[in-house]
């Protein structure tokens, strides 16, 4: 590079720092719009059906199909069973979003148990554990999802761990390439010196510093959880009724697009909602925690 | 203020100025920088890193981030191909354009990457001559095989199907130097041609600069922050320091009499075959070039010069004062050194 | 063949083993394993299973098992479907040619529609079109593809009755027209998520071409800038996205599955579904196997792909 372009490189960034700095905040907002979507539907969630008038469950023959807005404290509108569709969206929140943090945990801890495994020890063990993940990886994930989730009795516990199982990879192979470069720096080997345990360096010394991009992955992970649980359930082998989850809500709600439309939109955009919030805020933690993931 | 371009000139730079502009406050890279390039002539543009001296060769092109980043201000006058007098910095960006690689080339310090690794080397050379003369296609590449013989690179025809990697670096700047004359330019920017190649690949690259200078007459101004290289080929020298200025002078009296202190201690840092014998030791200037955005009031060289005057020299920028005619100084003490008062 | 051929070749054969060991084990961790189909016919005795597994192997050692499966996949004796006594690749491919239509049509528009974006994006940087193109893609990744599909039938379908909500073609036509009209919804439902990916790598692919060194070259030549930006400035920022195209390919599988069930599409997609539904197990475990292998070829033509089309890259 010649001086002009060092110049260009340190001075006039700063330059472009203004809409840097507004691009920064923008992005910012959005992971604070993310964050309170998404604490906005646990708490709805959570709280929710505690006071709301209306049961998921009970079903009323007189109220089928009652039309969002119109039809008194049905504002949500009720479906083909006459069952109130906030009721049903507020519990069916609650198992996707449970869902969604649980599977995010287990393929969180798997991931980072393969990918420090892979990391530390490198070698063989670390070139067959990361070809592995690279094996997995080519299963579309759905494909493999449904394969599993045919094959299992369907409860909220399989269901998770099945979905934990297509979805670890990702955070396995942020974790590997951490703990590799960190290994080779001076404090593993001066802890390795002073005679601490593979174990120790692992887990005490090298994972701690390898934090920041976890963080980033498994809020993602949320996400893509979420989303996959959304899949099955929507394709009938996920939770199953009369459990509610976004997913199986969406069932077998294209039968009724032309009558009862908001059976198919409002779920839909919940799902959007909680998914675009933890993939936002994923995306700001990333700017925040180690801008060199950023790809943009 | 339009001043009339002085009949013998092929460039002349008035005043000219580049800004950066940014969150951090504004930048001057170059300030009040004014010089003549006459036909065929060798001027040479010296300096270390962030004296500008890049900065004033992309402003000459246009090639400068754009605005509101960057701004540049002064005058840039170029005479044409019939003759007439070329206001760059007004032109529209189409003529501009079509200036560039025809009236005006340029060759870079990185041979490595300043050509476009997935075309050939004949595609690159054949863009340069279709953009400006196009032409059948058959025609455009015995031209540029035509080229490729004149920078003396071997078996021209095969070469234009090989692509840059298959070159060294010296290959690579030999194939830049074709791009570069592939229009018959009045003018050649050279931006430290040899600086990252191997001292006897620079050697050949500045014969190669200096024959093809002599055959096609073209002007040509050389930057480069080494003096051993400004001694074989400059007719005129410019110091550049901070962005301005300090020293200019025909080669010669450059050598033999340097003014400026920034300038001699240049030259006491060149080494040379003369004086190894006697082992004079190399003096490195002490110190490291200003920050920019944060240069000292006065003088810009003054925090690292030997005879500064305290109260002085760091008071106020001195004036681009004329020493002799042709030699242009900015110091306050020129007149005390030269006569050797001590400081 | 070039080293780095054959160095990808070999990974891509370690791959491909190891693929086939997951499906394998995916097929004997199912409660039950392969002999679970037939634990569901009523009257089944515990003697009559035991038959059965014998004549399935499956009383014999697992490697054993797993060489024999392997060895058959390898010939493509992936086995016979339950349904209809069809063999499993047979049955893949009838349903094969319109999932593989679906994908095609979808990637040409999200490589065209991405590469606009990611272009734009990257040349007026932080623009309102750039900010827009971010979040969108952000959004876009976030919705479910079926729920998107659901919301363009209600749309263009039902609200505006413009396209077809489903199926290949209207029974009884069968025009060219016919199937390009049914084909618009899904492709364009597919592309989504597609598009989203291809324009963030593009414009991150365009921001570190825009800086090099011989684009200040062809400025330097006179290239006008359109010039500059189509042969020197997108052709360059294209080529690593050869090895992204490749990379997308599980995505795109997995998309398509969704959105062949939201249209009725009678691809491979649908056929999994129905075959998980029948509990159809060499079906079932001949589609996962299949769209993996499909993955790998694909990543492995995107690698020759870009061998052949970056220089720099030696194949002799």
């Amino acid at each position: 590079m010649t001086e002009a372009t060092d110049i260009a490189a340190t001075v006039a960034r700063p330059s472009r720092a203004r809409s840097r700095a507004l691009a920064r905040f923008v992005r910012h907002r959005l992971a604070l719009f993310g964050l309170a979507a998404i604490v906005v539907l646990v708490l709805l969630c959570a709280a929710g059906p505690y006071l709301w008038p209306y049961n998921d469950l009970r079903i009323n023959m007189r109220q089928r199909f009652a039309e969002p807005l119109l039809a008194g404290l049905h504002v949500f509108g009720t479906d083909e069973l006459g069952r109130d569709m906030l009721a049903r969206l507020m519990m069916a929140g609650r198992v996707s979003l449970t869902v969604g943090f649980a599977a995010m945990a287990i393929s969180t801890l798997v991931g980072i148990l393969v990918g420090t495994l892979a990391g530390y020890f490198g070698g063989m063990i670390g070139t067959a554990l990361m070809r592995f993940v690279d094996a997995v990886l080519c299963f579309p994930s759905i494909f493999l999802l449904l394969a599993l989730a045919a094959f299992v009795q369907p409860t909220l516990l399989s269901i998770t761990l099945v979905i934990a199982a297509t979805a670890w990879m990702e955070v396995a192979r942020v974790v590997e390439a951490q703990i590799r470069s960190l290994r080779e720096r001076d404090f593993a080997l001066a802890s390795e010196a002073l005679g601490a345990s593979d174990a120790h360096i692992m887990f005490r010394e090298l994972l701690p510093n390898a934090i920041a991009p976890i963080v980033v992955a498994s809020t993602l992970n949320v996400a893509r959880a979420i989303l996959l649980e959304a899949y099955v359930s929507y394709l009938g082998y996920g939770i199953q009724p009369p459990v509610p989850s976004w997913g199986n809500m969406l069932n077998n709600a294209q039968e009724y697009l032309v009558t009862a439309p908001w059976l198919a939109l409002l779920p839909g955009l919940l799902i959007t909602l909680a998914v675009t919030g933890f993939n936002f805020v994923g995306d700001g933690l990333r700017d925040a925690l180690d801008p060199r993931l950023d790809i943009s | 203020m339009i001043t009339a371009m002085a009949p013998d000139a092929l460039l002349q730079v008035d005043d000219l100025a580049v800004r950066f502009h940014g969150d951090a406050g504004t930048v001057a890279a170059l300030n009040g920088v004014s010089f003549t390039v006459r036909p065929g002539e060798t001027v040479a543009l010296v300096g270390e890193s962030g004296s500008g001296k890049s900065v004033t060769s992309l402003a000459i092109m246009r090639l400068t981030p754009p605005p509101p980043g960057c701004r540049v201000t002064g005058r840039v006058m170029l005479r044409g191909a019939a003759g007439e007098a070329l206001d760059l910095l007004a032109l529209p960006a189409e003529a501009m354009r079509s200036l560039r690689g025809s009236r005006i080339a340029m060759i870079f310090q990185e041979p490595m990457t300043s050509l476009n690794p997935v075309l050939t080397i004949g595609d690159q050379i054949a863009e340069a001559i279709a953009v400006h003369r196009g032409g059948a296609r058959a025609a455009v590449l015995d031209a540029a095989a035509e080229l490729l013989d004149l920078v003396g690179i071997p078996e021209p025809r095969a070469r234009l199907s090989a692509y840059p990697h298959h070159l060294s670096g010296g290959m690579r700047q030999r194939v830049m130097i074709a791009i570069a004359l592939s229009c018959d330019p009045a003018l050649l920017i050279a931006d430290e041609p040899t600086t990252a190649l191997d001292v006897t690949v620079q050697a050949q690259i500045l014969d190669l600069l200096r024959r093809l200078q002599q055959r096609t007459g073209m002007a040509v101004i050389f930057i480069t922050h080494n003096l051993g290289v400004v001694a074989e080929i400059a007719d005129r020298v410019m110091v550049m320091y901070a962005g301005r200025v300090v020293e200019q002078a025909p080669r010669r009296a450059l050598f033999r009499s340097p003014l400026m202190p920034y300038t001699a201690g240049l030259l006491r840092s060149v080494p040379r075959l003369q004086v190894t014998a006697a082992r004079v030791a190399l003096e490195a200037i002490p110190g490291n070039v200003p920050d920019p955005t944060d240069l000292p009031p006065g003088c810009a060289f003054a925090p690292r010069c030997g005879h500064v005057q305290v109260g002085r020299c760091d008071a106020a920028m001195p004036a681009l004062e004329v020493a002799e005619p042709d030699h242009l100084v900015r110091c306050l003490r020129w007149r005390d050194l030269a006569s050797g008062t001590p400081g | 063949m070039s080293r780095f051929l054959f160095h990808r070749l070999a990974q891509y054969l370690v791959l491909l083993w190891l693929v086939s060991v997951i499906g394998f084990a995916v097929l004997h961790l199912a409660p039950g394993g392969p002999l679970a189909q037939f634990t569901l016919i009523p009257g089944m005795t515990a003697e009559q299973l035991q038959v059965i597994a014998h004549q399935m192997g499956l009383d014999r050692p697992l490697p054993v098992q797993y060489w024999e499966w392997f060895r058959r996949m390898m010939v493509g004796e992936w086995g016979r479907s339950y349904r209809d006594s069809q063999p499993v690749l047979y049955v893949i491919g009838a349903h094969l040619w319109p999932t593989l239509e679906l994908m095609l049509s979808s990637s040409v528009v999200a490589v065209l529609l991405g590469t606009w974006v990611g272009v734009l994006g990257a040349i007026r940087r932080y623009s309102v079109f750039d900010y827009l193109a971010t979040i969108g893609a952000m959004v876009a990744l976030s919705i479910p593809t079926f729920w998107f599909g659901l919301v363009f039938i209600y749309i263009f379908s039902v609200k505006l009755a413009w396209l077809p909500p489903g199926n290949l073609y209207t029974i009884g036509d069968g025009s060219f027209l016919d199937y390009a009209r049914h084909l618009i919804a899904p492709c364009l439902v597919l592309a989504l998520v597609t598009i989203a990916i291809w324009s963030r790598y593009m414009r991150a692919s365009m921001l570190e071409v825009v800086n090099q060194d011989y684009v200040r070259t062809a400025r330097a030549k006179g290239v006008p800038e359109r010039a500059v930006l189509v042969h020197h400035t997108i052709r360059n920022a294209l080529l690593p996205m050869i090895t992204i195209a490749g990379l997308q390919l599980p995505t795109l599988l997995s998309g398509a599955l969704v959105t062949e069930t939201v249209f009725t599409w009678p691809g491979m997609g649908r056929l999994f579904l129905d075959s998980i539904g029948y509990r159809d197990y060499p079906v079932v475990m001949g589609i996962l196997m299949f769209s993996a292998m499909l993955v790998l070829i694909g990543n492995l033509l995107a690698d020759l792909l870009y061998a052949v089309s970056d220089p720099r890259i030696r194949l002799d």
